[in-house]
């Protein structure tokens, strides 16, 4: 039982990453029919920048609080100077773009930082356990749950509750007829884009000490990202959330008790969805 | 030996092209220059054992992946369907020559006619439940049924040997001279070579190569017409994964060693990506592509650490500037003869 619980707790740390990495993926989707493929380079070069920035301030808090910034730059500046020229072609287009930046984005990291890993200590604030329910749980698990949660909740309000995200729900929903209201879709797209991006960096960011920060990490978190949205259906939110979780509790848990075929129950999970309900079970159903 | 089939083969498909096609005045006269660059390619195909052991291998290995390219094209160029998991074929019949060989001592050849079997087989499957979706989801798709067969390699780790990989596969002689001698080898790849390039160049010209094209420029259209859209679609995917399967096979003969990374998605995007370089909807566009890939990854690898970043730059600027592809920019641009020859 306290094992359970454990993995289940892991599980759950493991979902909020996948989290913070699913719903920029999520959101790019629904605003501009765009597979991000390297939004998992934007995971791996937050936590570069985290560690550096950490390393140079000798305070892991300041790389947690700044890390994400260049990857927001790098992601505006991406949509404005190269994404943009696709919009008016088909869609595959940008994905293909983005999958060249996978390239790219991979070796910027080997010529800046090195093909090492790096170990990410835990602040010492959040060093040692606490005991929940009597469960002992890392303290700095607890503070990836509660930070995730956290998240989770601004960039809700910030949608159903703001202008802005007034606007970005129109544009999901009929990005013409919103750009005939006079919002500037335009400039959404870049803005969202980079709000995703920098989503996947702070998940970077903040899985240092957890996942490690190493070259190759951004294939690694992508695919279960990509499982995860599809799952929660392509454009959702709420959808990205909750399958978020559940793909974090299911892989962790498999691979602890059945680690033979964990790995492979997640592909399974993922084809059946496609193939019942392709647009996931929260899906809007676009595209 | 393999510049035979290139010119016999090619002759009669360029005779018939040339006279349909023949708007511009001299279309006997494209035919012959066609047939002349035909014949010098094949010969310099031929000759290529001649040049040293280290450009007998990397043309070798240009040719084995140029057939993974141009299978894939089949779906992506002329069928219109954005696949991202393409290596599943690949790597299957890789997979399956490697493991007959090492495990039940079967010769190389009835393993590559399993492993072409096996991966249309298994094409028609995945094929099935893929085509029933398109666009994004169908990429996404594609790309989890080719990460379910990499899951199984690297999980089944008494077969597959894993992520370590398989060795200990003994290539099979062919007529009594061992394809362990690399020209020989490299013979039997360039005429593998050859008989997809003509094959799949005949299947384009037939009346099922074009209702492919037909899916691909309005599938609405061709639905309405009565044309069994989906069936195409399955037949399109099924014969690709079968070539590629054959591409895998040989892989399998050249490398004599199989690991878990032939499956894997990145696989899938690099030939994506060798197609795209060098031209979607052209037969020869994905040999081109696939020699810019491994020319970029091998000389200048050998030249510079970071010669995944050239090729992302590469890549970045044929999506952005040049999407018809190297291949699809000299047909657009250059003499007449050739722009018939697609």
């Amino acid at each position: 039982m306290q094992l359970a619980a454990t993995q289940i707790v892991n599980g759950l740390v493991f979902g909020m990453l996948l989290f913070l990495m699913s719903a920029g993926l999520s959101l790019i989707f629904g605003l501009m029919n765009v597979v991000n493929l390297c939004h998992g380079s934007f995971f791996m070069l937050g936590a570069f920048f985290a560690l550096s920035i950490g390393e140079w301030a000798g305070s892991f808090w300041a790389g947690l609080a700044f890390g994400w910034i260049p990857a927001v730059i790098l992601g505006f500046a991406m949509e404005r100077l190269f994404i943009r020229y696709l919009y008016a072609r088909p869609h595959l287009d940008q994905v293909l773009l983005t999958f060249g930046f996978t390239f790219v984005f991979s070796d910027i990291v080997r010529m800046t930082w090195g093909p090492a890993i790096a170990n990410v200590p835990v602040p010492e604030v959040l060093e040692g356990a606490v005991e929940v329910f009597d469960i002992i749980v890392p303290k700095y698990r607890l503070f990836l749950i509660v930070f995730g949660g956290l998240i989770a909740l601004l960039l809700w309000l910030f949608l159903e509750r703001s202008r802005i995200g007034a606007m970005v729900r129109a544009g999901v929903d009929d990005a013409a007829t919103a750009s005939g209201l006079g919002i500037n879709v335009q400039l959404l797209f870049g803005g969202i884009f980079a709000l995703g991006v920098g989503l996947a960096a702070l998940g970077g960011a903040a899985a240092g000490p957890v996942l490690g920060v190493y070259l190759g990490i951004d294939g690694e978190i992508l695919i279960p990202a990509f499982i995860v949205v599809v799952i929660g259906g392509l454009g959702s939110l709420r959808g990205a959330f909750v399958s978020s979780l559940l793909v974090g509790v299911i892989d962790t848990l498999g691979k602890a008790y059945f680690p033979d075929l964990a790995l492979f129950a997640i592909y399974l999970l993922m084809v059946v969805v496609l193939l019942t309900r392709p647009h996931g079970l929260f899906g809007v159903g676009k595209a | 030996m393999s510049a035979g089939p290139g010119k016999a083969g090619a002759a009669p498909a360029t005779g018939t092209r040339a006279a349909e096609g023949g708007s511009g005045g001299t279309p006997a006269d494209g035919a012959l220059l066609r047939r002349a660059a035909f014949a010098v390619v094949g010969l310099a195909l031929a000759a290529v054992p001649l040049a040293g052991d280290y450009a007998t291998s990397l043309v070798a290995e240009v040719l084995v992946f140029a057939i993974f390219a141009m299978s894939l094209d089949l779906i992506v160029g002329y069928t219109g369907l954005m696949s991202f998991g393409h290596a599943a074929f690949f790597g299957l019949s890789a997979y399956a020559v490697t493991m007959l060989g090492v495990h039940a001592g079967w010769s190389g050849w009835w393993g590559l006619l399993a492993g072409v079997v096996l991966s249309t087989l298994a094409a028609l499957v995945i094929g099935f439940f893929c085509i029933r979706v398109s666009g994004i989801p169908f990429l996404m798709l594609t790309m989890a049924f080719s990460q379910l067969l990499f899951s199984i390699a690297v999980k089944w780790r008494t077969m597959t040997g894993g992520t370590d990989g398989l060795t200990g596969f003994k290539r099979p002689s062919l007529f009594g001279w061992s394809l362990d001698d690399r020209a020989t080898l490299y013979w039997l790849i360039a005429a593998g070579f050859v008989l997809v390039w003509w094959g799949l160049r005949r299947l384009i010209d037939s009346p099922l190569g074009s209702t492919m094209i037909g899916v691909r420029e309005n599938e609405q259209r061709m639905r309405a017409i009565g044309y069994p859209v989906q069936r195409i679609k399955l037949i399109s995917f099924t014969i690709a994964g079968g070539v590629a399967g054959f591409g895998g096979g040989l892989y399998a003969f050249f490398n004599a060693f199989v690991s878990s990374d032939i499956l894997h998605w990145v696989l899938s995007g690099d030939v994506v990506l060798m197609v795209i370089l060098g031209g979607a909807g052209t037969i020869t566009g994905p040999v081109i592509g696939t020699a810019i890939f491994l020319m970029l990854k091998h000389v200048f690898s050998s030249a510079t650490e970071y010669w995944m970043l050239w090729l992302g730059i590469t890549f970045i600027a044929c999506v952005m500037f040049m999407r018809q592809g190297v291949w699809g920019l000299v047909l657009q641009h250059g003499p007449k003869w050739l722009r018939d020859g697609k």
